[in-house]
Parts: C-alpha cells; sequence; structure tokens
C-alpha cells in the first residue's frame, strides 16, 4: 500500500530572511566589519564572509571540535555560535597562531610529532590545545588526552597529538610525570 | 651516507606547514568570486516517488536563484555507461534528480540554489516535496536466505576462489571444531571534511571543479560522460583531501550537483553537504558471516569455510573481497569460501578502509581464536603451526612473505610469552586483564599512472602526477623519491599533485599509491636523469663521457660516475652551461605483469593488544597494542607509523564503537551525526607501538613497496575482541562490542 | 535554520521584557544547545535574547553559608571555581565528565539545565516525536532506544534528560531562581524538570518568559563522600547512558546522610529520596548497596535496545556507593581519577 506523505510541513508559515547589518569582530588583532545576518554562524563568517578558510567545519553541530577558535583566548566552537555574538570579542583562528614560514611552538611540534594525516581537523586541534595551554590546566598524559577530546580526528592521528601537546606543556614546564 | 638519500628515514611531511597553520586549501576553501551556494534536500522515505516538488514557494523568496529537481533537470546524458566511474560496480549507477523514484532514505531529491549558505539551508528546509511511499525493507536478516553470488565485479574485485579439498567432510570427522555466526552493521567513513564541490565558472561550459575526491581523473571522466563536456572544459582539481577512506573513490552526489547548477546558472557555485548527508553515500555494507573451522589433533587446520552475506542496493551489485583472505592466511588443504549479496532498500554500499578485509578479517581471527581455545593451543602457536607458505588459492608462493616476523617480534614487543592461556586468570579488583593477538593480509597492489618531471636552471626540480592527498603522504613521499633519484635536498622538490591537467594518476585507495604514483615518479625521475646525462655527455671533455645511465649516479645535486666519484657534474652548473631553461620528461610506469605473476603479492601484519573490562560495568579500555608490519620497503617512518597508528584506531573503532543503527521502520539510520555514531576520542587511546618489519621485494615493484594504509588496520578489530575473550570468557560476535554486551 | 532577530540584553529586566515583547523568542545562553536544534530546524524561534553576557555569571558566597551559580557563569568556571572544587566537587566532576572543554567554556549553567533531549527523534524532523510535534507519535516506542528513560517514562515519551550537570545538582538539591514577567520566585530543583506524562513537550516547570538568573547552592555538599560516575560509549565526549551521582555522610561505618541521584534513565535528573531514606542509618556495605540499588531499579522498564539499562544502573549505584564511601572518586575513567 502506498502512503502520502510531505516533507517540511510550514509551520510558522514562510518567515522572510532578515536582513544583515555591520558586524564588528576582532580577528586575529585586525578590526574586520562584516556585513551578516544574525543567522551567519561565527564559523561562517569567518570561512565564508572573511574567507579564513583554517578553521574548519567538520559537523557544524558542535560534535568534532574542528571550527575550535579562541574568544578572548578561550577555545569554542566557533560553528555553535552567532557571530552577533562576537561584536568586539577578540578571536584567534589558526591564521592568528602562526604562518607557514613562522609557526608557533604549538604548529611547529604538530608537523615534528606527526600530529596529523589529512590534516583537517588539525587547525581545530592546535586552536584547543593553545586554550588547553591558556587554561594551564593539563599537567599528565591522561589530563592532555581528556582535555583534547573535545576535537575528533578520522584519521586517528591522537597519539601525535598528545604527543606534541606534551612536548609544548613540558617546555612550558607543566608536565609533571 | 649522501645527504640526498631520504627514502626511509622519516622527515617531516613538506605540506606540514601548510596543514598546521590553515593555508591548505581543501575544495570548499577556493573562494571564486560571485560563489552561489547550493543545498541538498533528500528523501525522508526509503522507497517510493516524489509526487510533486513545490519549488514556487521557496523560488518566491528573494535570494533563491534555482531549486532543480528530476522536474526540470535538463536533459542530461541517457546511457548508464556515461555514469559509470572507474569504480562503479556492476548494475545501474545512481543518478542524482534523474526520477521520481526514490530508491533509499536520504535520497536528494533537490538542489536549492541561492544567493548565502543561510538562505538556501533555510530554502530548503521550507521546500515543500510530496511522496507517495511504498513498503520498503531494511533488515538483512529478513534476506538469509535470498543471497545471491554477484555476476559481476568492480575493480579489485576477485570472486572466491573454487573450494578445495572435502571441507565438510573434514569439519563433520574432527574432533575439534567450531562453527560460529559474526556481524556487524552497517559503517560510514565519515571523514573529517565534508563532502564539497567549489565549482568555477570559466564562461562558455568551461568549469574548474575544486572537489574532495580521491581521484581527480574519475570524477572528470564522470562529469565530461554526465554533462558532455570536453575534458579540456572540465578541469577537476583536489590539492587536499579532509580524509576519504574510500569515501571519495567514486564522484558524489554533491559534485553533481554543483556541476549542474554552475552549467544552469552559468555562475560559480559550491555545495556542501551535511554531516548527516555523509550518511547517505556510501557504507561499508552491514555484514553476516559464518566460519567452520576444525583441527587435525596436531593442531593443523583440518577444515575451514567462511562464508559472508552482505547488503547492497537495488540498483548495484557492490562487492568487495570479504572471504578470499581466509583461504591463503592459513595453510589448510580442505576449505570452501562463499560470498553472497542480498539486495536491500537502501544505498550502494561503497569501499571503506580495508574494503571488504576489515569485514572478514575479524570473522576468520576471532574464529581462529575461538578454535585455538577448542584446540587448548596458545592463539599464537595455532597461527605457527597453521603458517602458510604459498598462496593455496592460487597455488603461488608469495614474492615476499615476513609474518613470522611479524609475530615473533610483535610478540616479543608485547610480552606475550607471560600470557596464561586461561581467561579470566589476570585480574586487579574489578578489572579484568585480557591479551589478544591476531594477524591480516591484503594486497600489494600497482596500477598504471603517469608523472612528470622537470628541472629548471636554477636546479629546482618539479615533479607532477594527478594523483591525491588524503593524508597518506603523497607529497612528501613523491618529493623523497624524486629528490633521492635526482640526488637533490627535499627543499630543492616540489611535487604537484590532484589537478586533471597533471598526467594521469590512479585513484588514491587500496594502499597502491605509493606503488604506482611513486613508481611513476621515479621512473620519469629516471628519464630525466638520462635526458641529462645526455645533456653533460654534449659538454666539451665531459667527464662522464660513455658513460651508460646505470653507470652514473645522482648525489648531493651531483652527476657523477658511480665507480669514480671524482668525475662528475654539478647539476646546476651543467643546466646553466647548456643555456637550456629547463629539462623536462614524463613517463609512464605499469606493473611488471611479467616478473609478478608467478607471485601472490601481499602484505601482513601481527597485533596484539591489551584491554582491561570492568567486570561489573562492562566498560573496556584498551591499554597497549603493539601493531608488527611487514609491507615491503617503508619510505617514510613517519607518516608510515602515522598510517598505522590510524590503522589501530580504526580497528579499535570498529571492535568497540562504530556502527550505523537503521530503523527499520523508516528504514533511515538513526544516528546520523558525530555525537551518535561514535568514533574513539583522544581519551580512548591506548598506548601503540608500531614495528616495521624489515622486508625486501624486488618482484612486487622496482621500489619495493607494498602500502600500509589498509593491512595496518586489519588483525586489530579482531586482536581486541580476542582480548575481551581472554579478560572476561565471554566471547562476543557481533561487533562492536559495547558495555552492555559485556553485562 | 529558520531566520531570527537578535538582540542583546543589558540587565535582567531589559531581557524579561525584550523577550515578552516578541512573540516565539528564546533566551540564547551559550548557544551550544539552541543555536544546534536551530540547524536542525527542531527549533524556530523568531527571536533571540542573548542573556549570556548579563552580569549573571558571578559565582558568590550566601549568607546561608550556601554557594550562587550564576546562571550565565560558563559550565567551565562552575566546574573550576575554587570554592566549587573544594565544597561541591561531585558537582566539579559531574560538569567535567560532559561535553568538551569547548562547548564547557561556552555553556551556560542556565543553559544545561533547559538542555534538551538527545532522542535521536527529536533530532530529526523527518520522524514523529510527541516532544516536537505533541501528538505525531513516538517513534522511540518500538524503535531504536538505546539512549531512553527506564525510569517515569510515559506512553507519550521515553526521553531522557541529557545533563551530567543536573544529576549532582540534583543530589546537591539547589534552588533555582527565576525571574520573569511576573515577578521572581524559587524553584527548588527537584521540582524544576518534569516527568513526560502526556505532555511531552515540556521539559520543565519554566512559564514562558522566565529567565533562570542563579542556582543556589545549600551549604552540604558531601565534600568527604561523593562520587559522580558515568558510563558512555566512549571514555569522553559521549552521552551518558547511566551515571550516578552520590554524596555520603558517615559517621564511623555508618551512614547518616545520603543523596542518590541518577542520569541517563529518566526524563528528568532521577533523585530517589525513598533509596536516600533507604541508605540512612544503615552500615555502608555490599549488602545495603545492593538492597538500595534493586529497590532504585524495582519499577524499572525497558523498551527494547536500552533495557540493558536497568541492570547497568543497578551495578552503577552499587559501585557509585562503593566508591563515595571510599572516600573518593574512582570512576572507570582514568581521567578523573587524578581530579579532587
Ligand atoms: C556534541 C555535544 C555533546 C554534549 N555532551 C554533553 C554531555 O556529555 N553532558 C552534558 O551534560 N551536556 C552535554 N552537552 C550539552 C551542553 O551541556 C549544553 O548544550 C549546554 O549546557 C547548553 O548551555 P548553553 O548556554 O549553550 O544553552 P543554549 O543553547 O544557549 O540554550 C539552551 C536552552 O536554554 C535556554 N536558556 C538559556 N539561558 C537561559 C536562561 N538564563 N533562562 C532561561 N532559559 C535559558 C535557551 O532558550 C534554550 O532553550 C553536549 C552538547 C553537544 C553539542
Ligand atoms: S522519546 Fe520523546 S523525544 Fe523521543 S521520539 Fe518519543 S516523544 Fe520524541
Ligand atoms: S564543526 Fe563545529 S564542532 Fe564540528
Ligand atoms: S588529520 Fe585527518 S582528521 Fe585529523
Amino acid at each position: 500500500m502506498s502512503q502520502l506523505l510531505t516533507s517540511a510541513p510550514h509551520r510558522g508559515g514562510l518567515p522572510a530572511p532578515v536582513p544583515t547589518g555591520p558586524v564588528r569582530l576582532h580577528i586575529n588583532g585586525e578590526t574586520r566589519t562584516l556585513q551578516l545576518a544574525p543567522w551567519t554562524s561565527l564559523l561562517d563568517a569567518l570561512r565564508e564572509y572573511a574567507h579564513l578558510t583554517g578553521t574548519k567545519k567538520g559537523c557544524d553541530h558542535g560534535q568534532c571540535g574542528a571550527c575550535t577558535v579562541l574568544v578572548n583566548g578561550r577555545r569554542i566552537n566557533s560553528c555553535l555560535t552567532l557571530a552577533v555574538m562576537h561584536e568586539d570579542d577578540d578571536i584567534t583562528t589558526i591564521e592568528g597562531l602562526g604562518t607557514p614560514d613562522n609557526l608557533s611552538p604549538l604548529q611547529q611540534a604538530f608537523v615534528d610529532h606527526d600530529a596529523f594525516q589529512c590534516g583537517y581537523c588539525t587547525p581545530g586541534q592546535i586552536c584547543s590545545a593553545q586554550g588547553l595551554l591558556n587554561e594551564g590546566r593539563a599537567h599528565s598524559e591522561a589530563e592532555i588526552k581528556e582535555l583534547m577530546s573535545g576535537n575528533l580526528c578520522r584519521c586517528g592521528a591522537y597519539t601525535g597529538i598528545l604527543n606534541a601537546v606534551q612536548e609544548v606543556v613540558a617546555a612550558q614546564g607543566e608536565m609533571v610525570k | 651516507m649522501s645527504q640526498t638519500d631520504h627514502i626511509g628515514k622519516g622527515p617531516n611531511r613538506v605540506d606540514g606547514p601548510l596543514k598546521v597553520s590553515g593555508t591548505a586549501h581543501y575544495a570548499g576553501e577556493f573562494n571564486v568570486p560571485n560563489l552561489a551556494y547550493g543545498y541538498v534536500v533528500n528523501s525522508p522515505i526509503a522507497k517510493g516517488k516524489v509526487v510533486q516538488v513545490h519549488a514556487d514557494e521557496v523560488l518566491a523568496l528573494p535570494g533563491v536563484l534555482a531549486v532543480y529537481s528530476h522536474e526540470n533537470v535538463p536533459h542530461l546524458a541517457w546511457f548508464d555507461r556515461s555514469y559509470k566511474d572507474l569504480l562503479a560496480p556492476g548494475g545501474s549507477p545512481f543518478r542524482p534528480l534523474h526520477s521520481p523514484d526514490i530508491t533509499f532514505n536520504q535520497q536528494p531529491v533537490a538542489l536549492v540554489m541561492a544567493e548565502t549558505f543561510e538562505l538556501a539551508r533555510y530554502a530548503a528546509a521550507l521546500l515543500r516535496v510530496d511522496y507517495e511511499q511504498e513498503k520498503h525493507e531494511t533488515n538483512l536478516e529478513t534476506k538469509r536466505t535470498e543471497g545471491y553470488l554477484p555476476g559481476g565485479g568492480k575493480l579489485g574485485y576477485a570472486p572466491p576462489p573454487p573450494p578445495r579439498g572435502n571441507p565438510e567432510k573434514a569439519w563433520k570427522n574432527a574432533d575439534q571444531k567450531i562453527e560460529a555466526e559474526y556481524t556487524h552493521g552497517a559503517q560510514h567513513h565519515n571523514p573529517m571534511e565534508l563532502f564539497t564541490s567549489t565549482v568555477e565558472w570559466l564562461g562558455k561550459d568551461k568549469i574548474t571543479v575544486y572537489d574532495k575526491t580521491q581521484g581527480v581523473f574519475n570524477v572528470q571522466r564522470y562529469l565530461t560522460g554526465v554533462f558532455g563536456l570536453s575534458k579540456d572544459n572540465c578541469r577537476v582539481v583536489s590539492q587536499f583531501m579532509g580524509g576519504g577512506f574510500g569515501s571519495g573513490l567514486r564522484p558524489q552526489y554533491s559534485v553533481f550537483m554543483a556541476t549542474l547548477a554552475a552549467l544552469e546558472l552559468k555562475r560559480s557555485v559550491r555545495v556542501t553537504l551535511t554531516r548527516q548527508q555523509m550518511f547517505s553515500i556510501g557504507h561499508r555494507p552491514n555484514t553476516l558471516q559464518f566460519v567452520k573451522l576444525a583441527t587435525n589433533p596436531d593442531g593443523s587446520l583440518a577444515s575451514l569455510q567462511h562464508h559472508a552475506l552482505h547488503e547492497t542496493s537495488l540498483f548495484e551489485d557492490y562487492t568487495e573481497n570479504v572471504v578470499n583472505w581466509s583461504g591463503m592466511q592459513y595453510q589448510c588443504d580442505n576449505v570452501k569460501l562463499g560470498y553472497q549479496l542480498a539486495q536491500l532498500d537502501v544505498y550502494s554500499p561503497q569501499d571503506m578502509r580495508a574494503p571488504g578485509a576489515a569485514t572478514g578479517n575479524p570473522g576468520i581471527e576471532i574464529a581462529m581464536d575461538e578454535m585455538a581455545y577448542a584446540a587448548g593451543l596458545d592463539p599464537l602457536e595455532f597461527r605457527f603451526r597453521n603458517y602458510a607458505e604459498r598462496d593455496q588459492n592460487v597455488d603461488k608462493p608469495f614474492s615476499s612473505k615476513k609474518l613470522r616476523e611479524c609475530y615473533r617480534e610483535g610478540a616479543a614487543k608485547f610480552g606475550w610469552d607471560k600470557r596464561p592461556l586461561e581467561p579470566r586468570s589476570m585480574r586487579e579488583g574489578h578489572l579484568l586483564t585480557g591479551w589478544g593477538m591476531a594477524g591480516g593480509v591484503w594486497d600489494a597492489m600497482q596500477m598504471p599512472s603517469r608523472a612528470s618531471a622537470r628541472i629548471t636552471a636554477d636546479g629546482r626540480l618539479l615533479v607532477l602526477s594527478g594523483a591525491g592527498e588524503n593524508g597518506a603522504g603523497t607529497y612528501t613521499i613523491m618529493t623523497q623519491i624524486a629528490a633521492e633519484t635526482l640526488g637533490l635536498p627535499l627543499e630543492a622538490v616540489t611535487f604537484e599533485l590532484g589537478d586533471t591537467d597533471q598526467p594521469q594518476a590512479p585513484l588514491q585507495g587500496g594502499s597502491w599509491t605509493a606503488a604506482s604514483v611513486g613508481t611513476a615518479v621515479k621512473n620519469a625521475c629516471d628519464a630525466l636523469g638520462e635526458k641529462l646525462l645526455k645533456l653533460a655527455q654534449k659538454q666539451k671533455d665531459s667527464p662522464l663521457k660513455d658513460a651508460d645511465y646505470d653507470e652514473v649516479e645522482f648525489v648531493n645535486g651531483q652527476l657523477r660516475l658511480r665507480r669514480d666519484p671524482d668525475r662528475a657534474v654539478v647539476l646546476r652548473d651543467l643546466l646553466q652551461a647548456s643555456g637550456v631553461t629547463q629539462v623536462e620528461a614524463e613517463s609512464t610506469a605499469l606493473p611488471n605483469m611479467l616478473k609478478q605473476n608467478g607471485y601472490s603479492l601481499h602484505s601482513h601484519n601481527a597485533v596484539f593488544a591489551e584491554v582491561q573490562v570492568d567486570e561489573d560495568l562492562g566498560t573496556v579500555r584498551v591499554t597497549r597494542v603493539v601493531n608488527a608490519v611487514a609491507a615491503g620497503r617503508i619510505l617514510n617512518r613517519k607518516t608510515a607509523r602515522s598510517q598505522v597508528l590510524g590503522g589501530v584506531v580504526w580497528g579499535l573503532s570498529m571492535a568497540l564503537m562504530e556502527e550505523t543503527i537503521m530503523d527499520h521502520k523508516f528504514g533511515r539510520y538513526v544516528n546520523h551525526n558525530y555525537a551518535e555514531y561514535h568514533i574513539p576520542v583522544n581519551a580512548d587511546m591506548p598506548h601503540i607501538d608500531v614495528l616495521f618489519v624489515h622486508e625486501d621485494d624486488d618482484i612486487v615493484n622496482p621500489l619495493g613497496v607494498k602500502g600500509i594504509g589498509e593491512v595496518g588496520m586489519l588483525g586489530v578489530t579482531a586482536a581486541i575482541a580476542n582480548a575481551i575473550f581472554h579478560a572476561t570468557g565471554k566471547r562476543v560476535r557481533d561487533l562492536p562490542i559495547m558495555l552492555d554486551k559485556l553485562l | 535554520m529558520y531566520p531570527f532577530t537578535y538582540s542583546r540584553a543589558t540587565d535582567v529586566a531589559d531581557a524579561v521584557r525584550d523577550k515578552a515583547g516578541h512573540g516565539a523568542s528564546a533566551y540564547l545562553g551559550g548557544g551550544t544547545n539552541l543555536i544546534d536544534l536551530m540547524k536542525y530546524n527542531v527549533e524556530q524561534p523568531a527571536h533571540l535574547v542573548n542573556v549570556a553576557k548579563l552580569p549573571l555569571d558571578k559565582i558568590e558566597d550566601l549568607p546561608d553559608g550556601g554557594l550562587r551559580l550564576g546562571a550565565t557563569a560558563t559550565n567551565a568556571d562552575t566546574a573550576w571555581n575554587e570554592q566549587v572544587k573544594a565544597r561541591y566537587p561531585m558537582l566539579n566532576q559531574a560538569i567535567l565528565a560532559g561535553a568538551s572543554p569547548q562547548l564547557r567554556n561556552a555553556a551556560t549553567n542556565a543553559g544545561n539545565l533547559m538542555q534538551r533531549t538527545r532522542c535521536y527523534y527529536f533530532y530529526d524532523i523527518e520522524t514523529p516525536c510527541n516532544k516536537r510535534e505533541p501528538g505525531s507519535g513516538c517513534s522511540a516506542i518500538g524503535g531504536y532506544n538505546r539512549i531512553h528513560a527506564i525510569l517515569g517514562a510515559s506512553e507519550a515519551c521515553i526521553a531522557t534528560h541529557p545533563s551530567d550537570m543536573c544529576v549532582a545538582l540534583a543530589a546537591l538539591a539547589p534552588t533555582v531562581r527565576v525571574s520573569g514577567p511576573n515577578g521572581e520566585r524559587s524553584i527548588a530543583f527537584e521540582d524544576f524538570h518534569r516527568l513526560p506524562g502526556d505532555q511531552p513537550q515540556y521539559d520543565n516547570i519554566l512559564a514562558e518568559g522566565e529567565l533562570i538568573t542563579s542556582l543556589d547552592l545549600p551549604e552540604k555538599g558531601f565534600a568527604k563522600n561523593f562520587t559522580y560516575l558515568k558510563l558512555r560509549d566512549r571514555h569522553s565526549y559521549a552521552f551518558a547512558l547511566v551515571s550516578v551521582a552520590v554524596g555520603l555522610e558517615l559517621e564511623g561505618n555508618t551512614i547518616t546522610d545520603a543523596r542518590l541521584a541518577l542520569g541517563g534513565v529518566a526524563h528528568k535528573p532521577w533523585r530517589d529520596k525513598s533509596a536516600e531514606q533507604l541508605l540512612k542509618g544503615q552500615p555502608a556495605t555490599a549488602e545495603t548497596f545492593g538492597r538500595v540499588a534493586a529497590h532504585v531499579v524495582a519499577n524499572a522498564v525497558g523498551q527494547g535496545s536500552n533495557d540493558f539499562k536497568i541492570e547497568l544502573a543497578r551495578r552503577a549505584i552499587v559501585r557509585a556507593l562503593q566508591q563515595a564511601t571510599e572516600g573518593r572518586q574512582r570512576a572507570t575513567d582514568a581521567f578523573l581519577n587524578s581530579n579532587p
């Protein structure tokens, strides 16, 4: 027997899109004013409007950590926050941590420990690790593993990631054995 | 030792600085101007018809550009074969937006185009589609007796070899025997990067397609076939890929959609799938396996039977090699291997890391553990007693096989000799510790491949081949091969890939890239080397006059005579003195069939795992894994190790976590996201040791490499399952082993 | 995601007024649940009032010896707060067992209370769900229900409340202070969340327009004998299948006061007061724990794929009581060992 079914029945009619307005963001030390509607996530604002594609989209739902950026020094998932919520916040993305010719200690440690394969989770991992360093709460291998668990890596580069972060934490004299 | 022998060492990835700084560009990151954005709408039913697409309602929204569905898609290629990509199995490939028929849940039914991503997403949510729903069947259990042997197959598929001996009789007559069924549900590749295509409209039906793919030439072939474009007008580029694991071997509907919209709108377009849609693009099939083993009193295998049944779609006979491995892994004269498909209202499965083997391996390797226990033997000892010196499937010797060394070196590293045979014999409070092991085998394949090499007057070498980089380290390895062949420092060499304007490379899969593209790169560099030698010989008073190519070597930027290294020319001087701006060569590498035909070509590994199981709560923690791999020559120890580490994570994931759950009422996957489709996180990681066992092989290919991406995953799942048995005395045969199965 | 207008509230009154001034509107905390659901079209507010930057982010002592957790303090700031660590370590552990560091940095305390179920069907607008579309049916009943309720469910809905933090809160019994169009009120935590009954669309008793302003913890923190035990499908960044929060007071080996709450088993954080009564005055022995655990799950009902939770919950309760008695957090999660 066949049965009729309609997808996407509109519950609230067809509300019209909301116009854009200027949103001022401080990204990597630079002030950028972007024309955005409220429904633009910080992640999409970075990738599609500011053309900073270093920040990655792996799920768009807070489930993978690929979109991790630092807002006022703290790591968050940029996919589950709206750009308009960050007027005047300081946003640091992977591009703000270092460049290919001038890598940050974490970025260099990731290269040295081969802490990635495809590289797609990597900016998020590094921003997350930078957040972890800023927090200063990871002092053991177990703590680093747990506090780096908000970032999935489908390539399975976790061992390298752990070793890279361990190296930088240790260099800051914060590892306990 | 020269400073330009790079192979076998572990230099950092040459593309590392790009990847860690966010400057490596993936498919969705080419910011071409005036982009239009697409969002795909998928079917909520598994079977039936689209009755109507109410496009006009959303087209009324300002900024919505178009809605494409079967109702208005322009006339495209008519024949199935135009849609057949290089890896299409038998049957008729799925044609997106082609007909109103729905053959699987989440089938794409429409594409909404708009000025912004957010608007396209919104309009897609609003789009009303009427469906006529029919009864579907998505449950493999209902097809137990309806399996059939696929007729044709796809690239790389081999039907099971014919039976040998009399396995059933041997099984019946044996004293010690086991019989068991092993299962796992569907699994999805879920690479981190979402499938994305950015199609740049260059005017007059000319496009450049930045696609997430494991094969730019395959996508080009597909798009030119489907849309009637000439190759010149359809360039496909993929310089970085955020993981594929097989999902990018065949062109996905995202690239179809983006290309369609670009050609229709005459505008550049980006289409990105959602994570949920990543569960509609192919999967490792839900599989049932039946294994029967029996031993003789001396512990040798008397009978080995392995049968598999897995799902496929209604329109394609997806095939993979599930059981064949079992026939070559152990010495046994009574063997029967069976393989069948069953059609369900699901999308076609698709090759997923170590396709077939990742399924069959836990089947046979858990069974071998069960058999070892039934025979009262240590599982490792049991494998030594049944070591296959020849590949009995094809009755050929192995070109090389250092599995014995894998077993030995792995066991030594792990401390296997201290293992008590008895399950449940290692306990600390409520934590039970268990040790398990298993082994794996995978093909060492080589595909035809081309590459070009060009050296310029400044001494820089540029090497091109349209291969892929999905994390395996292609940039780095090819740079190493080229640099070593022509005696240059790594910094002097640039390797570029992932562009249909480059010489043709095979699909990036099956662990064959190193062998295939690597050989092509080596050949191209050698061809260039010969030209350089000729150039040198043209010079007045050349120190290399009369030298044959095999008498010279390239070391440290010099071309010199092997037997008399003082007779040398500096490459850069040579080029400058000759007044040429560049020298170029291109070459093809084909597998040497003549040499290979008499042999079975395979890589092997042995895995040892330790688990801790909470006896009361069923939680499992994998604490240690040793993975010993024999895969010929290791080109780069660092990236190779990473691949094996990744393989361990995949094996662990399959053992303990991964499963896409089908709700048969809806014929729809329910955990179609990263929050409920679990893959391991850092906190799940064991300590992992990777060992590369020395293995020379000059038959397999000139480089002596076998590839490691797939074999590194094998054995892991079974070793963990076997360790859990050793810890708890519970044999779980249905993967993944989640805590409820151990309560 | 549907379109919406946006404003940032400057103070509590402004927030309440602003929300009331718009029809289908919602408060926005960290956004980690609301924006997630909006992207799936599950929630479709036409207006968002950002309350995350209201001055409600303090954690401060209360005159009665308790501790006030600001509604907009982040989960991370709450967990790592020195007072919380010292006086309510169970809460610290529960928060850290949930979500990920990034999510905890964004998520607010109020948002955590208000987060909605993770039921697969609730999230998938293509399937019927009474919570999302009252009257459409419950797909989880007879469907796949591994993460669903075994206690207090109804024929309309078998969803669970997904929070970890709230399980510890249930055991610690704070009051939830709210401010709304009709003024302020305080709600006992145990009354805040509700069971589904025949109105599963309501997760809690908050009235339209009410804003959570703080969580006021009583003085008693069970800092000596406590545990938060979370069982899940991977070792981090996964929701609880079953979790147990326990706080005990012991005199010698006799239990003089007890708190026991479960997560992952019901539509609300499941505090079992009768079990607490059963514990009081009893020796802290395996026998007592077994009896109490059996009592807690005596009326549990499985739905098929979650049947295992009944036995798992029983064993987890026993383990949690043991751990709390031993006076140390010793969950199966290695990381948790190294903390307080
Ligand atoms: C992938 C993932 C994994 C997760 N894992 C876990 C886990 O393991 N354990 C766990 O406990 N949680 C987990 N979470 C959930 C997380 O804890 C919640 O999303 C978070 O606590 C919500 O807080 P928020 O401030 O972001 O809320 P929002 O998303 O901002 O809001 C949620 C709801 O609260 C309402 N609201 C916000 N502030 C107020 C207020 N002051 N007064 C009244 N109503 C208000 C909003 O209107 C909305 O309805 C996970 C989330 C994700 C995305
Ligand atoms: S359990 Fe509740 S939330 Fe889930 S489908 Fe049923 S009604 Fe909806
Ligand atoms: S993209 Fe934000 S967490 Fe996955
Ligand atoms: S490096 Fe590929 S997902 Fe982490």
